[in-house]
């Protein structure tokens, strides 16, 4: 094990992607790092090629709704892990609701197909380049985003759960 | 009268049955899928050609439900994931959410977790090799199996009550102490498991049939289970040595002794190996744990805000009654935060992806669920083979259609 600390990937990041990677933070200890989206594709595959980082585990791949956040609705995150030096690493992207098209990573990690697919099944985010980019868990007729925000689960007529009589 | 002038056409386009290209459905409910999702294998005789995998049958939106539960009531969500070791779930979620509003833990709980979670493991890893048996014909040892399994949901129930979806702890401990009954029935456990397991060790591991049947069947290699995200048990066969507990402890594992066993060729038989080898460590732990076990409390008195008061509590206490009414209705506040906490799972790394924006329920919840991961290598990994080897290939990959689903 090394002594890879966040504070030396993030400069070697910031070092080769420079203004792309647009902020950066910490929380609970995990570098996170937003990067714009048309760079995301090179960085995750540098990260892999990187003999230094050795960042060439893909954990986890899914995104979150922003509904209020204008033309950055939809945020796509990435957790990758070097195994070898034990540094965890994710990276954001956000994506305009309109056009939530994000290049595919499954080109460098096969592992990326099906968790592309499920986040495209659930968020409607396009992958492109992705061989076969179609729902996986829900049923192919759907034609809605079901864990976008704008779907409640609950019936929208009740109220005796809403926040307001909570003092929220 | 019927038309007789296709008499004696063959029903096959090539006029021999050589060479012939079928379609067979294994699954959705078949018997060899071990849950429901479906393989459409394309077979020349008994060989496969390829194969296209459909899941989604059982899915539940559980990511979806945990946006409108407070966080309490998403342990309950999580006993359904991978219900073979539904505790690791609930304790993986415990610990995500008091990583989130940053609370230690005293040690007797993470000790008391460690044997929870490792039982856990040991169930969940009897259930997967007592089954690659079955799949090969051999059911004696699962019916032996079945029986120590028995024996640790006995220890859930005297945790908890219940025995498969467990919801066993609390953010911030236990709900109770070991009862004594508990201490009774682990020592028993603990004296008398490994004598039982030897017996299903000898029935299988070296039997001749059953090596000719798992050797080289499913195999996949190390590099290309990385590519692919494995974890656990079934990265481990192929001879990489990643383990969460090792890696990133979390609840005390660096206190324990322990090895990671690891395969070579990363195909069934190394699966079942390693699967054996990682029951008996899991009892060395369990037996660490029990000896060492520390004094003090089995809850943290520092998130009254989140641990349930006993009901005793509740009947006469003022302050224990407006805890419990918050907690169950979800009225407790929450840091603003995002967390990712992994821990071991029965099947590898389950992980917990929480973005908190201070309400009653998560903003977001995302499990990393390995059985996701494994089951989309399953075509490459069953490619060339017959359809016994495809059989058997699933049942050590271990794929539990509550966590592939989710």
């Amino acid at each position: 094990m090394s002594n890879l600390t966040n504070e030396t990937v993030l400069a070697r990041l910031q070092e080769k992607f420079g203004d792309a990677i647009r902020n950066h933070e910490e929380p609970y200890g995990l570098l996170t790092i937003e990067i714009q989206a048309e760079k995301a594709h090179d960085l995750i595959a540098w990260l892999k090629a990187d003999d230094v980082l050795k960042m060439s585990f893909l954990t986890l791949i899914g995104a979150v709704n922003f509904p209020n956040d204008k033309d950055r609705e939809l945020c796509v995150n990435y957790h990758i892990h070097s195994l070898s030096h034990n540094v965890r690493l994710r990276i954001r992207a956000f994506l305009p609701i309109e056009n939530p098209t994000i290049k595919s990573i499954r080109d460098i990690y096969i592992g990326a197909d099906w968790q592309e697919r499920e986040t495209y099944d659930f968020f409607g985010v396009i992958f492109e380049g992705h061989p076969n980019l179609t729902r996986i868990l829900n049923e192919d007729s759907m034609d809605y985003f079901p864990m976008r925000k704008e779907y409640h689960l609950e019936d929208a007529t009740r109220e005796d759960k809403d926040d307001r009589y909570f003092g929220r | 009268m019927s038309d007789t002038s296709n008499k004696n056409k063959s029903l096959f386009a090539d006029e021999t049955i050589d060479g012939q290209i079928a379609t067979l459905n294994l699954g959705p409910t078949h018997p060899a899928t071990h849950g429901i999702f479906q393989n459409v294998l394309t077979v020349d005789g008994e060989k496969i050609l390829g194969s296209v995998q459909t899941v989604g049958y059982i899915h539940r939106a559980f990511e979806k439900l945990a946006e409108r539960r407070p966080y309490n009531q998403i342990t309950p969500i999580t006993d359904r994931l991978n219900y073979c070791s539904s505790p690791i779930n609930n304790m993986g979620w415990e610990m995500t959410m008091e990583k989130l509003i940053g609370v230690t833990v005293p040690k007797k709980v993470d000790y008391m977790r460690v044997i929870i979670m490792e039982l856990a493991r040991v169930a969940d890893h009897l259930v997967c090799n007592s089954v690659i048996g079955v799949d090969t014909g051999a059911l004696t040892g699962f019916t032996y199996m079945f029986q120590q399994r028995e024996l640790i949901y006995e220890l859930y129930e005297e945790v908890c009550g219940a025995r498969l979806t467990t919801n066993i702890g609390r953010i911030g401990g236990f709900e109770r102490d070991f009862s004594p009954t508990f201490h009774v029935k682990l020592k028993k456990f603990l004296k008398e498991f490994n004598k039982h397991f030897q017996e299903f060790d000898d029935l299988l591991l070296r039997n001749r049939i059953f090596m000719d049947r798992t050797i080289g069947a499913g195999p996949i290699s190390g590099e290309r289970a990385l590519d692919y995200g494995f974890t656990g048990p079934n990265l481990r066969a192929a001879g990489v040595d990643y383990d969460v507990r090792v890696m990133t402890p979390y609840s005390s594992y660096e206190d324990f002794d322990f090895i990671i066993p690891v395969g070579t060729q990363g195909d069934t038989y190394d699966r079942f190996c390693v699967r054996q080898e990682e029951i008996r460590q899991s009892m060395k732990i369990i037996e660490q744990a029990y000896n060492n076990m520390p004094e003090g409390s089995y809850f943290s008195p520092d998130v009254p805000e989140f641990y349930l008061p006993t009901k005793a509590d509740v009947y006469t206490k003022m302050e224990a009654l407006i805890y419990h009414f918050k907690i169950v209705m979800g009225e407790t506040p929450v840091p603003v935060g995002e967390v990712y906490h992994a821990v071991e799972g029965g099947n590898g790394e389950l992980g917990f992806h929480l973005i908190s924006d201070g309400g009653r329920t998560p903003y977001r919840l995302q499990f990393r669920r390995p059985c996701f991961i494994y089951y989309q290598a399953y075509p490459e990994m069953i490619t060339g083979q017959t359809i016994s080897d495809a059989v058997l290939t699933l049942s050590s990959l271990n794929v539990i259609a509550g966590e592939l689903d989710a």
